[in-house]
């Protein structure tokens, strides 16, 4: 009699992390070879399959395009996205909010902020130059998070939707004007106000890759290991704990691996908006709220969606290249008042 | 005989005002405890002290071992608690929820050895009525299906101790009996005990082997629910002649 209202989760099979991955990798394929420079397909394979077998590139410029430019690029675009949506997932979960994303809660923006201040002060930790600026920019990001947290938790301790992102928006804002401030006042040693506050992945280099794959790794098994106490804390913070979930130890860690991840991702690619808003939202369509299945979908679907805005931003209006943000702030935008109308509708 | 749960002198203040004022209780075997007592006589809050949920002063003791020594999974194991607000913000489906109840026997490394956890969920929902419903979405539920799914998450927690605060909120009259006299069977099994907060004091009498009668924080009368559920007890503390007013509500019935 209630057949109207089941759901056919069972529909989420390996073959969907197929046919995730498989997109993925076409994805990744025709950002290679598109560009302000278009290289067909047989010679970006050729370039790769050799540059894997050891072959030298043979200063040919296509060859030399694809692994030094596109490919450190693509691979970038595709681990940074995958890491913002994650994150973007495990916070909606941990704090059962579906607005809640690095971008509208002012982490990212925290992140650029210890960032900008790193670079400005020349602090590097030795045998690392990038060092300084990345664990300032996760300290920050946890800085952040936590301040903003609390100021919300002091409004109502219920941690309202609303109030922590009206906070995460004034403190974007609060810090944005400080970032320019320092920007203003040492702008030779750090990057542009538009890296911080738009972002871009235009030079970025296989030392970069590594760095955030290797923080892809260690922080996405974290975050995949504790899949169900993020189930627990979605349904709501009490019954977690009604149902023996270490709720502090497990906000605790979520919260730092997050912080961590994001740090790592605006240290090298500045702050991108709504990368970890819309696609959670988007992952969950597919395959519902289940982190299990939910976490590995929005690594996919974060990483297509960031590959594809990265393609936007630098072919559309070519020669010139726009900030990557741009793009993402645009569909960012719109999905999140879609989503914002949709959570008021149901109360 | 020690008794299985066993509160000691619990305060809880928040700012200056006490919510909860230096109350002792036990809950021994086979007992349904009954809080009874106005609005704002701090029944919730003393549940969400057993649920190591606020912070409060004086102890709690399982079996003579203080409950804050207890890790939550443990404590999940020993205490099942159904809360009163659960509203759920994703379309999660009534079987995940209600498969939740088992996060305290499988968390640990060995996460998958949880054998009796598949039929104790498949019996939490049978015995709530939601087998039918299991892959529903908890977005498309009423108030008193919803109340049912976290009944069947604590049926399923298989607790020794339930503690309740208004388990018969939002539910029809005929899930109401079903579900207390489904409390009654379960508290059968040796070993068990159930404390409640239940508003409507004829369910309480009807259902309840003792009760604590609170108000403002402290308690009024406690012990056999014969003894404390009487006529002046209660004038006292709602402030009404209760059990003239039942008999009036009783009368609309005959004739």
């Amino acid at each position: 009699m209630h057949d109207s209202r089941q759901l056919k989760r069972e529909r989420f099979t390996p073959l969907t992390y197929l046919l995730l991955a498989v997109a993925l990798l076409f994805t990744m394929i025709l950002c290679i070879c598109v560009g302000s420079v278009s290289i067909s397909f047989s010679d970006t394979i050729t370039a790769v399959w050799n540059a894997i077998r050891g072959v030298p590139a043979s200063g040919s410029i296509t060859g030399n395009i694809i692994l030094n430019v596109r490919l450190p690029r693509v691979l970038c675009v595709t681990l940074a996205g995958a890491a913002l949506s994650l994150c973007g997932a495990a916070m909606q979960g941990l704090l059962r909010n579906p607005l809640a994303d690095g971008s509208t809660m002012g982490v990212s923006s925290g992140a650029a902020l210890g960032a900008v201040i790193a670079m400005a002060a020349g602090l590097t930790l030795p045998g690392f130059t990038y060092g300084g600026i990345m664990v300032t920019a996760m300290a920050f990001a946890f800085g952040s998070l936590i301040l903003i947290l609390s100021l919300a938790y002091s409004l109502d301790h219920s941690l309202s939707t609303n109030n922590i992102i009206l906070i995460g928006v004034i403190f974007t804002m609060f810090i944005s004007s400080i970032i320019s401030l320092i920007i203003t006042f040492a702008s030779d040693h750090t990057r542009s106000l538009s890296f911080w506050t738009l972002g871009s992945f235009s030079g970025v280099n296989y030392h970069q890759v590594t760095l955030l794959f290797i923080a892809l790794v260690i922080c996405g098994s974290v975050l995949f290991r504790f899949a169900s106490e993020l189930n627990a804390f979605a349904i709501g913070e009490d019954n977690a704990r009604h149902v023996g979930v270490n709720v502090k130890r497990v906000k605790l860690i979520v919260l730092i691996t997050v912080s961590v991840l994001i740090g790592v991702c605006v240290s090298i690619s500045g702050t991108i908006s709504f990368v970890g808003l819309v696609m959670p939202h988007i992952a969950r369509m597919l395959v519902g709220p289940n982190h299990k299945r939910l976490l590995p979908a929005s690594l996919f679907s974060g990483a297509i969606f960031l590959l594809l805005a990265d393609l936007t931003a630098r072919t559309i209006l070519s020669p010139i290249e726009l900030s990557i943000g741009v793009v993402t702030s645009l569909v960012g935008a719109v999905s999140f008042v879609i989503i914002f109308y949709r959570t008021r509708k149901r109360g | 005989m020690t008794a299985i749960l066993r509160g000691s002198h619990i305060t809880v203040r928040y700012g200056s005002r006490t919510v909860v004022d230096d109350l002792s209780f036990r809950l021994d075997e086979g007992q349904w405890l009954m809080l009874a007592g106005p609005n704002g006589a701090g029944k919730t809050t003393l549940i969400e002290t057993i649920a190591q949920g606020v912070p409060y002063t004086g102890s709690i003791q399982w079996e003579g071992r203080d409950l804050c020594a207890l890790k939550p999974s443990q404590l999940a194991q020993k205490i099942g608690v159904l809360s009163q607000r659960n509203n759920v913000g994703y379309a999660y489906t009534v079987e995940e929820v209600v498969g939740l109840g088992r996060y305290a026997y499988r968390s640990g490394f060995f996460s998958n050895a949880d054998d009796h956890g598949e039929a104790l969920v498949e019996n939490a929902l049978a015995m709530t009525g939601l087998t039918d419903l299991r892959h529903a979405s908890m977005l498309t539920l009423s108030g008193g299906e919803t109340q049912r799914v976290f009944l069947a998450q604590v049926f399923a927690q298989n607790p020794q101790v339930l503690v309740l605060d208004e388990p018969a909120n939002h539910l029809d009259l005929n899930y109401q009996q079903q579900i207390f006299s489904l409390i009654r069977e379960w508290l059968k099994e040796p070993g068990r005990a159930v404390l409640s907060v239940v508003h409507d004091l004829s369910l309480a009498r009807h259902y309840g082997t003792h009760a604590i009668l609170m108000d403002h924080g402290k308690s009024i009368s406690q012990g056999a629910i014969h003894e404390v559920m009487t006529p002046d007890n209660l004038q006292q503390v709602y402030g009404i002649n209760v059990y003239e007013w039942m008999q009036e509500m009783l009368s609309q019935w005959q004739g």
